[in-house]
């Protein structure tokens, strides 16, 4: 230890005293998953809302300018509250302790990102308070946002939210990059490092490339409704479609943000419970930089409708497509890792299988919506709701938790209860299908998406009600994991280092691992450390 | 931040803080282009105020003076040396007093950001890297003053990554200066 890790030597614990000044990655780790889950049970509180409002025609339970704020804040709260704090949160536990390091590069910017993350969810958040939230959507679109229309100080809100939160995980990114360039210890070369470290890598650099660039969007908005500038309004030669251009270049890479990472979850959790290498380990690697480039070159396929023009349209459309290619290369691989293995279904493998099931659902669906026939069919439809709650909550969401059940013994030394974690997982995989797939209908029967309600007799009844109940089973799902999450803290079994039988360097510490992480430095020689300590006649090959 | 003892003693780990600081400028790279992109998309709009109301010539001095600190930067950052470190920041402060100038003058001629498109996307684009100017100036005094004060904890990594960002924030303006000013020349 010495002052360029400020990290004090703490006892090894879950939770430290010193929270609000832990420079720890460990504690800010915890600490960035605890607010991925605060904002996923709020930013799950207004989806019960939402669905509530449209449980059945007609109602009257939320009014319109209420509906708008929470449909507003329930997207805008599951993007950059809830995903990216998860993600964030799991890759500053794990990635250290994944590569050997004792720590990240630069410990107190990983704090300020932290709190950053949170200050800018709280400013989000006081806009209720401060006479009412954004009300424009979670991507604002001009000239809704310009100050003729939003006459309140919730899209200004927004812009401060997003801006001081995007810092946080600008700042983040810049650590996880260097930390994995820099940090990693000896035996460990790029081609031996870890699936999900390898898709942080790439996220932190598509984070750089991605942020600031709705940084800059967010600056012109504060410019226009400010300083009176004219940069989205249309009536003062401004552009609206700029806005647009600009969001969705930011906005599609944040898809690949927050699914690379869960990504690389699966293929951790998928190799250690099929007792099987990972089958492709450089084709998934590659796999996963093919997507982050082609990740900058498909967000217009969010703008088909806008006219654009053919050329453009087709273009997109057929980057769009081709990003299906190296997804669909971690999908196989996955199946080719189980692939005569002994695949044991505890809970975290369950998770990964129903975020493979689910994952490839709202995949297949997001092809089909690139190509512009259909997508001018249904946008701006239930469908298109369908299609990103699948890939986002059947994705992202499903491989946290995942991720939580397999990693939870590491961080607190206790397993999750199998119970509870069953009950979940069930209710979770009903919930998504109930909640979501009716959507997919919906739409192609012209539901628009967020409207505030709709007449009888269009024959919307019965998928309404069906997802509205969809909704409440998530949230018994989410009830069960916050009682396994707390009963286990205190009472769960007894985890030990290596409960899993697991494979990378995290396992190979103690559980929950010391401040420094390891008592000795590891030295690796494989993909597969622990797997070669555990089994020297049997070793991968170097 | 002193020595540093990872897991792994490895020679090149204190560059932590220029690689650090190279994703930084990455990250702000991609943020200028957002401005700059707009600007480029909006131009047409304003290209009539900005053709009567720029003044080229004397911005291209001032650019001249901006340009010329990054060889003053470059000098200071080889040689450890302060006094070229002063320059540096002397010609910054001179380009930052020429944006003054041209600001007041634009002012005065009621040109504002809330008045027309140019106005709003040439405060903001200038602005923006006016601020960043600033920034940098910031950073020279800091290391300036901690080369004074305290010449031992100060290594060359300090100098470089402040280099760097100096570097930076020239090139920004080297591709504003061609958007903005020299664009109205053939535009």
């Amino acid at each position: 230890m010495t002052a360029g890790v400020p990290a004090v030597m703490r006892r090894p614990a879950f939770v430290t005293a010193g929270l609000l000044s832990t420079v720890d990655h460990k504690d800010i780790g915890v600490l960035y998953v605890l607010l991925g889950l605060v904002f996923f049970v709020l930013g799950g509180l207004e989806a019960l809302l939402i669905r509530i409002q449209l449980a059945t025609p007609g109602a009257h339970i939320l009014d319109p300018e209420t509906y708008d704020q929470i449909f507003t804040m329930h997207g805008t709260t599951m993007i950059f509250l809830m995903a990216i704090p998860l993600l964030v949160g799991i890759a500053n536990y794990m990635v250290p302790l994944m590569i050997g390091a004792e720590d990240v590069a630069f410990p107190r910017l990983n704090a300020l990102s932290f709190w950053l993350t949170l200050f800018g969810g709280l400013l989000l958040y006081w806009s209720f308070l401060a006479g009412g939230a954004p009300d424009a959507g979670w991507f604002a679109y001009a000239p809704l946002t310009e100050p003729a229309h939003a006459i309140g100080s919730g899209i200004d809100y927004y812009i401060f939210g997003l801006a001081v939160s995007g810092a946080g995980t600008i700042i983040a990114a810049i650590n996880f990059a260097v930390t994995i360039l820099l940090m990693r210890c000896p035996g460990m070369s790029v081609g031996r490092m870890p699936q999900f470290v390898w898709m942080v890598l790439i996220t932190s650099v598509l984070i750089l490339g991605a942020y600031p660039m709705l940084t800059s969007d967010l600056v012109m908005l504060l410019v226009d409704r400010q300083l009176g500038g004219r940069f989205f309004d249309p009536s003062g030669g401004g552009n609206a479609t700029l806005w647009q251009h600009l969001f969705w270049l930011f906005g599609h890479p944040e898809v690949y943000i927050v699914i690379l990472p869960a990504f690389g979850m699966i293929s951790e959790i998928v190799p250690v419970f099929s007792g099987k290498p990972l089958f492709g380990y450089a084709y998934m690697a590659a796999s996963g930089v093919a997507i982050g480039f082609l990740s900058f070159g498909v967000y217009a396929h969010h703008m088909f409708a806008v006219g654009l023009g053919d050329a453009q349209n087709a273009f997109f459309s057929l980057t769009s497509m081709l990003i299906a290619v190296p997804t669909g290369v971690k999908v196989f691989n996955w199946l080719a890792t189980m692939w005569r293995g002994h695949v044991r279904l505890e809970v975290p493998m369950l998770f990964a299988l129903g975020f493979i099931a689910t994952f490839v659902i709202g995949g297949l669906t997001g092809v089909s919506l690139a190509v512009v026939p259909i997508d001018l069919y249904v946008e701006d439809t239930q469908y298109l709701v369908g299609h990103f709650h699948y890939v986002l909550f059947g994705g992202t969401v499903m491989a946290s938790f995942a991720g939580l059940y397999y990693w939870f013994p590491k961080v607190t030394g206790r397993l999750l209860d199998r119970q509870l974690g069953l009950a979940h997982f069930w209710l979770t995989l009903a919930g998504v299908t109930l909640a979501f797939l009716p959507l997919h209908w919906l739409g192609i029967q012209g539901m628009p998406r967020r409207v505030w309600t709709y007449p009888a007799g269009l024959g919307w009844e019965w998928s309404n009600l069906v997802s509205t109940i969809g909704a409440f089973v998530l949230a018994a799902g989410t009830i069960a994991l916050l009682a396994n999450l707390i009963r286990s803290l205190r009472t769960g079994e007894s985890a030990g280092d290596d409960p899993w039988d697991g494979f990378t360097l995290e396992w190979t510490t103690s559980s929950p691992p010391p401040a420094h992480n390891f008592d000795r430095p590891p030295v690796v020689r494989g993909r597969r450390p622990l797997w070669d300590r555990k089994h020297p006649d049997r070793m991968d090959p170097a | 931040m002193s020595a540093d003892a990872g897991i792994a003693q490895r020679s090149f780990t204190h560059d932590r803080h220029l690689v650090g600081m190279a994703l930084f400028i990455a990250s702000e790279s991609t943020f200028f282009l957002g401005i700059v992109v707009a600007y480029i998309v909006l131009r047409d709009q304003g290209m009539a105020t900005a053709k009567t109301q720029l003044d080229v010539g004397r911005t291209a001095i001032f650019s001249l003076l901006l340009f010329s600190s990054s060889a003053t930067m470059a000098v200071a950052s080889a040689r450890r040396d302060r006094l070229w470190l002063a320059a540096t920041a002397l010609l910054g402060a001179a380009f930052l007093t020429g944006q003054g100038l041209e600001y007041a003058r634009l002012l005065r001629a009621g040109i504002r950001p809330g008045t027309e498109l140019f106005g709003t996307a040439f405060f903001t684009l200038t602005g923006l890297h006016g601020l960043h100017v600033l920034v940098g100036l910031v950073l020279l005094g800091a290391l300036f003053l901690a080369a004074t004060l305290r010449p031992r904890r100060i290594g060359p990594v300090a100098w470089e990554s402040i280099g760097l960002y100096w570097h930076f924030v020239d090139s920004v303006w080297l591709v504003v200066f061609t958007v903005v000013y020299l664009g109205t020349l053939v535009g």
